[in-house]
């Protein structure tokens, strides 16, 4: 075998674009699967695994709705990607095609492909809810799906839930909460909805019953108490975790280390660059070779993506990567915005703090603004 | 080409503004060829953009003419043209002084208004010999007849024999030059004396230096002369002598006693070459200057700033090089703790104001701040000794403070009489003091206040305007100072003094006015990490308050692999929409805050 400088594990982010119908709100790259399509992308992923040649720790089978391509692709992938032991592999699954009555997704053969790691689109415990955010299927198909991952002995489960969906209500976002705590997920990503342009959503904005962002405020703090009492403990601004249990494929986003995205839209920070595949799926499949998106990976990155995490910017980290001290300009800021109880500062680190998360922009923007 | 001085008429054209002015003295140019027809734009005279923009003519500017008569004889007319703004009354009088005679145009369908009057009885005062022109019969509006009656009736001008003529269509225009000829008499002019010539306007140019346009009242003015400036004492060798034609400069060997021309002399900025003063020749002097010479003194100052900091040094450039051609425009540096380096600026008024700013934007494409308008207080401190303050940063401690007085202003409103009651509620608003009001015709008054000039510089001219539809006009002068209850109130953000925002206000005013402040900056004051307590305070004593709430959300809830990029692209624009925004301590306050806060008016 040749020995690259890939040697190093690294992640690999899979993005699979194809969606049985496109939710109002989503503006991921997705488009409805057509049989040879599917197939020649299936192939293109393939082939293009095989040349970069890699070992990677962490895989992550994002969409669009991977589950889609059937437990036979998703184990026909697998076997082309050269993995450690220890490997992560994430699969995003739909509720419906996964855990619907009628539904033949064999989690069994994806278990033994590789797939130790599920994450489910539950959005919200309440079906009138989940059905103004276009989502196919409801609450037991949810149940079932983590019942059969669980019996294909995929213990590890991520829920999706969404925070500022029309009409919600704090009572109904604490039923949803609930939800997750009886479900047996060990990890929990509660998002605010936001109104991407380009959506349905976004076209329609004005007559959705959107709560303001007061409102949404008191939402996303009650969903932080409510996550942490039923066990789930905050490490990033949107994700909650079992002890142990937090998505260690997304955490390298967030400590800014490397990994490969292949496939259409899908993003990469490899080698120091960072660069990316359009979102064309003929492009992908023909060949077309990624976007250079410049380089990755400086200071003031590593610090914006440090400070979304509820350990924070740890001095010793920073120190170790890029050999310095952190900049007193940021020191200073952060003495500040303590004051303010926006952020927290000991000897050791800056973490933004609950109501940091909140205003995690404007907080990370004033930390570097006398920065670079 | 010596050309008898009985066959020279030196006159100016007087206007209420919208009379049309310019568009007669473009006539004038074209009916005695003193222009190619396609040489024609229109308003040829109104020289910068914004004259013709505006409608308004900012700057004197002369010319010579020469007319064949119907008597046979070729004349030469020197018109020049007068600024046709309050603010510039003096230079206005400059110009009248170097005049034999004054056309007075009246537009046949407004009749006479403010400046109609104010500009004859300045040119009565300078003994000229009017000529009323009825301007605009092509209007279907017109009443040519009405308005010279109007005209026999308020001012005493004969208008039987007064052209009516269309300077727009050109009908007419003749009669208006053969007027001219008949009328206004030929200078009485002694080339044998000292020379004495008055500058009515001087111009910088860069590559003669500052051209100095003089009538030459007695002696001649010949290149290679020294000339002396009366006033300053500043000598300077003349290099060149000319007359101004409507196109080009037309040098010439001298000027004589009784003529219109330019000097140029190498001279670098224009206060060197002072309106009103006089020149003579070093080598054979007057002994006095020519009466009415004073110095202009800025009225109403106010900061100016760039917008972006990095252009401190251009807008230093563009003051300087307005200055080389405007005397009356003073600048110092000032430092502003919310707004940065800048310049305290003087103006005549605020029109004066307005096209500064407007050439700073213009015609040096700056970016600028400007600090709320303010006059000259005179501060009667407790230990006997007086201050003049145009800084509210300068105001003393109030415990220091015996008495203020403000400057006043004699102030005339023309106006229809249906509009009466509208203009009363107005002056009376502005702390106006009702002196008495005259019906110039039955349905046409002359309304009469004294007003303090710190309440007119603000907005009261667009007040005036959209209270009387635009029918009203308007003139003052400044009186006397007097006793009066003055404050000065502070805006603070979040405990911090905003330095730029401070003025000095009637203690009448001070609550109503507090209370707008603080309201337009909490609805212009974004929503920040944390709450804003909005107060202003008179002394340390708050008089309004509000509350810019903390903002609660600003979070991107996703950030994956494909976000990073766009986070860091956002995390780039706040930053730099960071920068755009003023800093006061820990607050950020945008631009379109300030500039509503001093942009309030009696609307908001």
């Amino acid at each position: 075998m040749i020995m690259t400088n890939s040697q190093k594990p690294i992640g690999l982010y899979l993005h699979i674009p194809f969606c049985k119908g496109k939710c109002p709100y989503c503006d991921f790259y997705s488009v409805a699967p057509q049989k040879g399509v599917t197939d020649s992308y299936v192939a293109a992923l393939c082939k293009k695994i095989d040349e970069e040649n890699r070992v990677y720790d962490t895989v992550y089978f994002g969409g669009g709705t991977p589950s889609l391509l059937g437990a036979d692709n998703v184990a026909l992938i697998l076997s082309h990607i050269r993995r450690t032991p220890d490997c992560e592999v994430t699969l995003e699954c739909n509720p419906s095609d996964t855990g619907g009555i009628n539904s033949v997704f064999d989690f069994e053969k994806a278990a033994k492909g590789g797939v130790n790691r599920i994450s489910l689109g539950l959005q919200s415990a309440d079906n009138s809810e989940r059905k103004s955010l276009g989502r196919r299927g409801g609450c037991d198909d949810v149940k079932r799906a983590i019942a059969r991952a669980k019996a294909a002995g995929i213990e590890n489960v991520s829920l999706d839930l969404m925070l500022g969906i029309p009409n919600q209500t704090k009572e109904s976002l604490l039923n949803s909460v609930e939800f997750c705590k009886n479900s047996g997920a060990t990890h929990v990503s509660a998002y605010i909805l936001k109104i991407e342009e380009g959506t349905f959503f976004h076209k329609k904005r004005e007559s959705l019953a959107l709560p303001d962002d007061d409102e949404t405020s008191e939402l996303y703090l009650a969903a932080v108490n409510a996550l942490e009492e039923a066990g789930f403990i905050q490490y990033e601004i949107s994700n909650f975790a079992k002890s142990g249990f937090e998505s260690r494929h997304n955490l390298k986003y967030w400590h800014c280390e490397e990994y490969l995205g292949i496939g259409a839209a899908a993003h990469s920070f490899a080698d120091g660059k960072r660069f990316y595949y359009e979102r064309n799926i003929d492009g992908f499949i023909n060949g077309k070779p990624p976007v250079d998106d410049g380089e990755g990976g400086d200071e003031e990155e590593y610090i914006m993506l440090a400070l979304r995490l509820s350990e924070g910017l740890i001095f010793k980290n920073f120190e170790n990567r890029y050999g310095k001290k952190v900049p007193d300009c940021i020191l200073k800021k952060a003495d500040f915005l303590q004051k303010h109880n926006l952020v927290a500062v000991d000897g050791k680190r800056i973490a933004l703090t609950k109501q940091g998360f909140l205003l995690s922009n404007a907080v990370i923007c004033e930390l570097l603004a006398n920065y670079g | 080409m010596a050309v008898s001085k009985d066959k020279i008429r030196n006159f100016c054209i007087i206007a209420h503004i919208d009379h049309g002015k310019s568009t007669l003295a473009d006539r004038l140019l074209e009916k005695t060829k003193s222009v190619a027809l396609r040489e024609m734009t229109a308003k040829l005279l109104d020289k910068m953009d914004l004259e013709r923009e505006r409608g308004i003519t900012i700057k004197a500017h002369a010319v010579k003419l020469n007319y064949l008569a119907e008597d046979g004889e070729e004349y030469i007319l020197n018109l020049i043209d007068t600024p046709g703004h309050v603010d510039f009354n003096y230079e206005v009088s400059r110009s009248l002084a170097a005049c034999e005679g004054a056309v007075l145009i009246v537009d046949a369908s407004q009749g006479v208004e403010a400046q109609t009057l104010a500009n004859t009885y300045l040119a009565l005062d300078h003994n000229l010999e009017i000529v009323p022109v009825i301007n605009k019969i092509d209007l279907p509006s017109a009443e040519p007849d009405r308005v010279a009656a109007e005209v026999e009736e308020v001012i005493g001008l004969d208008c039987m024999d007064a052209p009516r003529v269309s300077a727009k269509t050109g009908a007419n225009i003749e009669q208006v030059l053969e007027s001219i000829v008949k009328n206004v008499p030929a200078p009485e002019a002694n080339d044998d004396l000292p020379p004495r010539a008055l500058i009515f306007d001087s111009v910088y140019d860069s590559y003669k230096g500052v051209i100095v346009y003089v009538r030459v009242k007695e002696g001649k003015i010949k290149p290679g002369d020294t000339m002396r400036m009366m006033a300053t004492g500043a000598e300077f060798t003349i290099v060149e002598t000319g007359y101004m034609r409507a196109t080009l400069p037309e040098p010439c060997d001298e000027l004589t006693a009784g003529e219109v021309g330019y000097i140029t002399a190498s001279i670098k900025t224009v206060s060197d070459a002072r309106v009103g003063d006089t020149v003579t020749i070093a080598e054979n002097p007057a002994s006095e200057p020519l009466p009415g010479y004073r110095k202009v003194n800025p009225m109403v100052f106010c900061g100016v700033y760039p917008a972006d900091g990095a252009d401190y040094e251009n807008l230093r450039d563009a003051l300087e090089k307005l200055q080389l051609n405007d005397a009356a425009l003073t600048y110092e540096p000032e430092t502003s703790g919310a707004l940065g380096f800048g310049f305290r600026c003087g103006f005549l008024g605020l029109l004066h104001l307005e096209i500064i700013q407007e050439r700073l934007e213009r015609e040096y494409d700056l970016d600028l701040v400007t600090t709320i308008p303010s006059v000259v207080y005179k501060i009667h401190l407790t230990d006997g000794s007086m201050v003049e303050i145009d800084n509210p940063t300068h105001y003393p401690d109030p415990a220091h403070i015996d008495f203020c007085e403000e400057p006043f202003t004699d102030a005339h409103i023309y106006s229809p009489a249906e509009y009466v009651g509208a203009i009363m509620d107005l002056c009376q608003e502005r702390r106006g003091i009702f002196k008495n009001m005259d019906y110039i015709t039955p349905d046409r008054v002359d309304i009469h206040y004294e007003l303090p000039l710190n309440e007119i510089i603000y907005d009261f001219f667009d007040s005036l305007k959209s209270r009387t539809r635009g029918y009203a006009s308007f003139d003052y002068e400044i009186s006397d100072y007097r006793r009066s209850n003055l404050v000065k109130l502070d805006v603070l953000l979040n405990g911090d003094l905003i330095d730029a925002l401070s003025f000095i206000i009637h203690n009448d005013k001070a609550r109503g006015k507090s209370r707008k402040i603080a309201e337009k900056l909490k609805d212009n004051i974004p929503r920040q990490m944390f709450e804003i307590p909005i107060q202003v305070a008179i002394g340390g004593k708050v008089i309004a308050r509000e509350t810019v709430k903390a903002m609660r959300k600003d979070v991107l809830a996703k950030c994956y692999g494909g976000d990073i990029t766009r986070k860091k692209k956002l995390l780039e624009k706040q930053k730099e929409g960071k920068k755009r925004m003023r800093h006061f301590g820990t607050v950020e306050v945008p631009q379109e805050a300030f500039m509503a806060v001093l942009k309030l008016d009696d609307n908001d």
